[in-house]
C-alpha cells in the first residue's frame, strides 16, 4: 500500500497550487473551528477560576448573572448599592466566618478600582483555593495607598512608590478625576490570571475619602477638601456594592442564603457563585453552540471545495487513471489513490490549522488578556479539540470516498483506454 | 495447447451490451512464445476491445481466453489485475506516462504493481535502478535524461520510456497499441526495431496491433483482425 500512498503524495504535489488552495482553506476552518472552541474553553476556565472558597455572594437585589458579572468578574456596573448597615449585619452574622466588602465604581486607566478591607487580601481565594499572593510590597495601611493587580502594574509600569490618580466613574474616557487625592503604590499582587489582576485596590476609608467634597456624581462646586484634612471626617462607607461571605460550616449555606434573601432590613440577594455560574453558562451556551455550529458550517465549506477540486481534476487524470491501471493497479487500487488524496489533503489542513491557532494564541494571546481579561495561554491541544480535529478528518475522509468512489467507476469502465 | 503456447483464444464473443451486437467473434488464436505477431485492424475494428480483453479489464460473454496456461476468464478480477501487473507490458498509442514521474519512476511503475517483475528487473540489473537505467540506456535514452521529467521529452522519447516500462522485469507478452502513430516515418522504423530487438532480448512476445500496414516488416507473422474474427467488418463501429 506505502508505493500507492507515495503515488498518491507525489500527484497531490503535482497539482499543488489548486490543491494548496483548498489546503488553505480547510486549514482557516480548522483554525476558526479550534478558535472558537479554545476561547469558550478559556472563557469558561478563568470565570469559574474567578472565585473559589466563597459560599455565597451578596449584592443588591438584581438577577444572580448581574451580579456575579460586576461583583466578581468586575464587569458592567452595579444598578445599586447595599447600606453600610446591611454589610455589618451579615458580617456579624453568627454562621459568618469572614466576609469581604467590595466597594466599585470607580476606575484608573479603564481598570476597575475597588474599594475594599484587608480581609480581601486574607480570605479571598482563586483557582484551586490559592491565596493573594504580592510579588512587590504589602498590603494597603496608610489612607491613601493602593494595591495593584499583576496586569495594571505591568502594563501601566508601575512600582511601588508610584502615585496614581483615580477617575471618577467607569471607562477610559474620564469626565472627573481625583486630582487633589493622588494615590501611592505600596504593593503589587502576583498575577492569579482572574479579573484580581485588573483591579487597583484601596481601602474602603479611601473610598469615601476621595468622594467627601463630591455628590452625584462631580465635586462641589466651591467646597475642596484637602487630602490631609480627610481625616478629620467620618469615613465610615455609607454604602458598598456587595460582599463575598465565606461561612463556618458549608452546611449551613442554604439557610444563610434564605435569611439573606427574606429577612434582610432591605432587599439584598445572595447566591452560591456555582449556581449563578451555571446560570450565566446557560444564558452564554447558546452563543457559544451558534458560533462552534457555524464554524462546523465552515468546515464543511473547505471540505466541499476540497472534494469540488479532486473531483474537477478526475476529469483531467483519466489518462493517468488508464495508464495505471495497464500496469496492474486494481480498481480498489485507484479507488484508495483517490481517497488518500482528499484525506491527504484534510489532515494536512487539521494540523496546519492546529498549528495556526498556537501561532494566534501565542501573539494574540496577550491582546485578548489586555482587552478583554481573557487568558488563552498558548498550550498543548486539549481532548475536547483533539475530538473536534479527529471529527474533521473523520468527516474529511467520508467526503473523500466520493472522488474514491468516482474514480473507481471511471476505471471500471474505461479499462485501458480512456474515453475523453 | 503446448508450453508454447503464450495466448490462446477459443470460441471468444464479446459485446459492449446484452442484447447488442457481437463486437468481437474470434474462433481461435494462438500466438507461440517468442513470436511476434502484427495486427492488423483499422481503426474502430474492435483492437482496443481485443486489448482489453487480453489485459483482463473487459470479460467475454462466451469462450475462453488462456495466458501462459492460465485461464484469464476464469479468474476473479482482483487475480486478473495482478496477472496483467505480472505478466503483460503494454504501450500505447500516446501520452503512456505519467506526468508528475520522473523517467526512471515511469519506468520503475511496473515494478510497483508487481513483485514478480520487481523481482526479476532486480535479479537483471542488481538494483531496480539499475535495470531502468540499463533498459532506457537500450533504448537509446541517455543518462541525462533519467532524471527528468517526463514532460519536457519529444514524443519518441516519450514512446521508448514507454517501451522500457513494458519490458522492465522481462513480462512474458508485451502488446503495443500503435505506439508509433504519432511518429515520423523515419522514426517509425527505428522504435519497431529498438521495441522488437528489446522484445526479444527479454525474451517477451510481442503483440504488435496498428492500422499501418507498411509497418509490418520484420514480424513473424501478420494477421489482419478481420481475418481472426470474422464478426469484425471494416468501419464496424467497436
Amino acid at each position: 500500500m506505502s508505493p500507492l500512498l507515495l503515488l498518491a503524495a507525489r500527484s497531490a504535489w503535482n497539482r499543488r497550487l489548486t490543491l494548496g488552495m483548498t489546503l488553505i482553506a480547510v486549514a482557516l476552518s480548522v483554525t476558526l473551528l479550534l478558535g472558537v472552541e479554545r476561547v469558550r474553553h478559556e472563557a469558561r476556565n478563568s470565570f469559574a477560576q474567578s472565585v473559589a472558597g466563597t459560599d455565597l455572594v451578596v449584592g443588591a437585589r438584581t438577577s444572580p448573572v448581574q451580579l456575579m458579572l460586576y461583583a466578581v468578574f468586575r464587569l458592567g456596573e452595579a444598578t445599586h448599592n447595599i447600606r453600610w448597615q446591611s454589610y455589618r449585619a451579615i458580617a456579624e452574622n453568627p454562621a459568618v466566618a469572614w466576609s469581604i466588602p467590595l466597594s466599585l465604581g470607580d476606575s484608573h486607566h479603564g481598570f476597575p478600582v475597588i474599594g475594599t478591607s484587608s480581609a480581601y487580601f486574607e480570605h479571598f481565594r482563586y483557582g484551586d483555593a490559592q491565596a493573594l499572593a504580592f510579588s512587590a510590597g504589602k498590603p494597603f495601611a496608610e489612607i491613601f495607598d493602593a494595591v495593584l493587580g499583576a496586569e495594571v502594574a505591568a502594563r501601566l509600569g508601575y512600582r511601588p512608590g508610584n502615585r496614581i490618580v483615580l477617575s471618577h466613574g467607569m471607562g477610559d474616557v474620564s469626565l472627573a478625576e481625583h486630582t487633589d487625592k493622588p494615590f501611592t503604590v505600596v504593593g503589587i499582587l502576583a498575577p492569579t490570571g482572574t479579573p484580581v489582576d485588573r483591579s487597583v485596590h484601596i481601602s474602603l476609608e479611601a473610598m469615601q475619602a476621595i468622594h467627601l467634597d463630591w455628590q452625584g456624581g462631580a465635586p462641589l462646586p466651591g467646597l475642596s477638601i484637602p487630602a490631609e484634612y480627610v481625616r478629620k471626617f467620618d469615613l465610615t462607607p455609607q454604602e458598598i456594592t456587595a460582599v463575598l461571605v465565606g461561612l463556618k460550616s458549608r452546611a449551613a449555606v442554604f439557610k444563610v442564603q434564605r435569611d439573606l434573601n427574606t429577612r434582610s432590613a432591605e432587599p439584598l440577594l445572595a447566591v452560591l457563585p456555582g449556581v449563578a455560574l451555571d446560570q450565566l453558562w446557560q444564558v452564554v451556551g447558546i452563543a457559544e453552540r451558534t458560533l462552534l455550529a457555524v464554524s462546523a458550517m465552515v468546515v464543511a465549506v473547505g471540505l466541499a471545495g476540497l472534494v469540488a477540486v479532486v473531483l474537477a481534476g478526475l476529469g483531467e487524470r483519466r489518462r493517468e487513471l488508464a495508464i495505471l491501471r495497464s500496469v496492474g493497479a486494481r480498481p480498489s487500487e485507484i479507488f484508495v489513490l483517490l481517497t488518500a488524496e482528499g484525506l491527504f489533503v484534510t489532515v494536512l489542513g487539521a494540523l496546519l490549522g492546529a498549528a495556526l491557532l498556537a501561532l494566534l494564541t501565542a501573539l494574540l494571546g496577550p491582546l485578548a488578556q489586555a482587552h478583554y481579561g481573557l487568558a488563552i495561554r498558548a498550550r498543548w491541544i486539549s481532548s475536547d479539540e483533539l475530538a473536534l480535529l479527529g471529527a474533521v478528518v473523520a468527516v474529511g475522509l467520508v467526503a473523500s470516498l466520493l472522488p474514491g468512489y468516482r474514480a473507481y467507476r471511471i476505471s471500471l469502465a474505461d479499462g485501458l483506454t480512456p474515453r475523453l | 495447447m503446448t508450453s508454447e503456447t503464450v495466448i490462446e483464444i477459443e470460441n471468444l464473443r464479446f459485446r459492449w451490451s446484452r442484447g447488442g451486437e457481437f463486437c468481437l467473434e474470434i474462433p481461435a488464436f494462438e500466438v507461440r512464445a517468442g513470436e511476434r505477431i502484427f495486427l492488423y485492424g483499422p481503426s474502430g475494428s474492435g483492437k482496443s476491445t481485443l486489448l482489453g480483453l487480453l489485459g483482463g479489464v473487459l470479460v467475454p460473454e462466451l469462450g475462453r481466453i488462456r495466458l501462459l496456461g492460465s485461464e484469464l476468464t476464469r479468474l476473479k478480477p482482483s487475480a486478473r489485475d495482478r496477472f496483467r501487473a505480472d505478466h503483460v507490458g503494454f504501450v500505447f498509442q500516446q501520452f503512456n506516462l505519467i506526468p508528475y514521474l520522473s523517467v526512471v519512476d515511469n519506468v520503475l511503475l511496473s515494478c510497483r504493481f508487481s513483485a514478480r517483475r520487481r523481482a526479476r528487473a532486480m535479479a537483471a540489473g542488481g538494483s531496480l535502478h539499475d535495470e531502468a537505467a540499463r533498459l532506457l540506456a537500450h533504448l537509446d535514452l541517455e543518462e541525462a535524461l533519467h532524471r527528468q521529467g517526463v514532460t519536457r521529452l519529444s514524443v519518441g522519447q516519450q514512446q521508448r520510456v514507454a517501451a522500457a516500462r513494458a519490458l522492465i522485469g522481462r513480462p512474458e507478452i508485451v502488446i503495443a497499441d500503435e505506439p508509433t502513430s504519432a511518429l515520423d516515418a523515419e522514426r517509425q522504423a527505428a522504435f519497431l526495431a529498438l521495441l522488437a530487438g528489446e522484445c526479444r532480448a527479454a525474451g517477451s512476445t510481442l503483440l504488435f496491433v496498428s492500422h499501418d500496414r507498411r509497418l509490418a516488416v520484420g514480424f513473424d507473422r501478420e494477421l489482419s483482425l478481420a481475418s481472426i474474427s470474422p464478426a469484425c467488418g471494416e468501419g464496424r463501429a467497436a
